[in-house]
């Protein structure tokens, strides 16, 4: 069973998402993103300052095998990128909530409705299993 | 094992099973008048007796022309054990392996290709190489635009100096993606880019500048200011250069001031068919692509890397392959999946039998050749150099009279005289490009410039005749 914490949200691309204290927002992939693209060799994220859409390719994560486009799940300009993945990938298989976080973006848009809560994710990755 | 894989009694057998009367109901759904009843102009089925004989008299009809037209295709001596060791069975295949870690001997012949080509351009990473020079630039640009995170521009600057052809398809491939190409302008007098003509435009809005080094007249770009230009203001550089030009000159990784951590160019592409490829009419050649490692993942191609195997033994595998299509898919870097394999080949082999002093050989030579033949040719009225003599195995003349029937008498006399460039630059006049590598000896100079003299005299006698 994939672990789905239940403080942040998620989108049916298998990013999660959470509002930090000072506003930003953070994203990263699930725990069953990481676990379905198996070990992961490369990220690329983007350029600091670069502004995204809601729903825009704006990073890569790369197994040995499969290579994956993550979508920003709101509109906003890039504020930081993990830059300890360059060197250490593997983080997001290990720590994909925390220590495997991919980028922080400054966005005054309220979080889009089609977000999920952990139970809507929870159920969606049940649902696929089917 | 039967070349036929299907006996008509096969295929009766299977189209009983799925209900169909003949192969040709397979179709019944193409309209009958849209149907091709026969081939026009196909003649029926020859033997393999008459087939050979008929292409034997129609090559022979071919003569041995004596050959001064370069402009991207170069005809060099190719030492016999070239192309005898790439037409073993082990390697003749045109593609690139599949079930590749099967091929371990090709997978390592690329390999030591790779190698070669980041010594001979000075960089980190090659691929396994693309199809020819000018698919090689468009797919460099396509990267460019990939790499150059400073920029969302999709503008790349592309000097007129540029070969023309590989202009061309440069903005067939690269329109159809949105790529913007803004020519560049050349100094009339001198037959370079001047910094002047880029520095005209927004660097702000562009991508990448293209630098051919040699350029197609021949002539030498001032690539240190040019590059030094684009890094300063974030613009990628794409070296186009010629791979026997490289043994004398300094490599693009040194292009710019890289003292001061302005590093050389940012991808390195050109024609690969001076390393042992015959002219063959225009093909196969091989396209090859150098880069600096922080951009090999926007690479496209092949590309084969060195491992262990389980029980730590070398060998070679393809390597980074989540770029490319069978695993990407519809954002891989590049549609091209394959590499010319046959090429690849017989031009490693051509550079490991040369070394990179045969190399060097080669390149003074064929530059020598060229002094040679300008100086020849220039001594005869009517003729004369367009830029000056500066210049690697190719040259710009000007002539006091339109090319074509100039070149149309010296071809009845089996001799190609060189490019007529009315098409490509109608503004330089009567323009001649012409190329002397190390195969054409004095005397075949000496028959070239008594020709050329000929016509000239004998037009400018009909001339005044008329």
């Amino acid at each position: 069973m994939s672990n789905i914490p239940t403080n942040r949200q998620y989108t049916r691309n298998h990013e999660w998402l959470r509002r930090l204290a000072d506003g930003a927002v953070e994203v990263g992939i699930t725990d069953h993103a990481q676990h379905a693209l198996g070990d992961l060799v490369f990220v690329e994220l983007p350029a600091v300052g670069r502004s995204v859409n809601a729903g825009e390719a704006c990073a890569v994560v790369e197994s040995v095998k499969a290579a994956s486009d993550v979508y920003s799940p709101v509109a906003g300009t890039v504020t930081a990128v993990n830059a300890d993945l360059a060197s250490r990938p593997e983080l997001l298989n290990e720590d994909p909530y925390e220590a495997g976080w991919l980028m922080r973006l400054e966005s005054g848009a309220a979080a889009a409705g089609a977000l999920l809560d952990a139970a809507a994710y929870a159920q969606l990755l049940a649902d696929q299993a089917d | 094992m039967s070349f036929v894989p299907h006996t008509p009694e096969d295929v009766a057998r299977m189209l009983e099973l799925i209900g169909v009367r003949s192969i040709e109901e397979l179709f019944d759904e193409i309209p009958s008048e849209l149907k091709l009843k026969e081939l026009a102009g196909v003649p029926a089925a020859l033997s393999e007796m008459e087939v050979g004989r008929l292409l034997t008299e129609r090559a022979s009809g071919d003569g041995r022309a004596l050959n001064f037209i370069g402009a991207g295709a170069y005809e060099h001596h190719i030492p016999a054990p070239v192309w005898a060791i790439a037409n073993r069975g082990e390697f003749y295949t045109s593609y690139t392996p599949y079930q590749a870690e099967a091929s371990q001997g090709t997978l390592q012949v690329i390999y030591e290709y790779q190698s070669m080509m980041c010594e001979l351009t000075g960089m980190e990473v090659s691929n396994a190489s693309l199809y020819d020079g000018a698919s090689a630039l468009a797919e460099a640009c396509l990267m460019a635009v990939r790499a150059n995170r400073r920029s969302t521009s999709r503008r790349i600057l592309l000097p007129r100096t540029v070969n023309p052809t590989y202009c061309r398809v440069a903005r067939a491939i690269g329109g159809g993606q949105e790529i913007v190409f803004q020519p560049v302008d050349f100094n009339r007098a001198s037959g370079r880019t001047p910094l002047a003509s880029v520095s005209s435009f927004d660097a702000e809005n562009c991508a990448a500048l293209v630098l051919q080094q040699p350029n197609f007249f021949g002539r030498f770009e001032d690539v240190d200011d040019l590059t030094q230009w684009a890094h300063e203001r974030g613009i990628l550089v794409i070296a186009v250069v010629n791979p026997v030009s490289l043994a004398l000159m300094k490599p693009p990784s040194q292009w710019g001031d890289v003292r001061d951590g302005k590093r050389g160019a940012d991808i390195v592409c050109g024609e690969g068919q001076p390393l042992g490829i015959p002219l063959s009419c225009g093909g196969p050649y091989f396209g090859f692509m150098t880069t600096r490692m922080q951009y090999v993942r926007q690479m496209p191609g092949r590309i084969v890397g060195r491992t262990m195997d389980t029980e730590g033994r070398p060998g070679f595998t393809l390597t980074l392959q989540a770029r490319e299509q069978h695993i990407r898919r519809s954002r891989a870097t590049s549609n091209i999946c394959t590499n010319q394999g046959l090429m690849v080949t017989a031009a490693t082999i051509y550079m490991a039998l040369l070394g990179a002093r045969g190399l060097e050989r080669v390149a003074a030579a064929s530059m020598q050749r060229t002094r040679d033949l300008l100086a020849a040719l220039t001594r005869i009225g009517g003729v004369s150099s367009a830029f000056g003599a500066q210049a690697f195995h190719e040259s710009v003349l000007l002539l006091d009279r339109p090319v074509a029937p100039v070149l149309a008498a010296l071809a009845e006399q089996g001799i190609l005289g060189g490019l007529d460039l009315a098409e490509w630059y109608p503004e330089l006049g009567h323009a001649l490009l012409v190329c002397a590598t190390e195969t054409k000896l004095d005397i075949d100079i000496q028959r070239y410039a008594a020709a050329l003299a000929g016509v000239m005299a004998g037009a400018a006698s009909a001339c005044r005749a008329t």
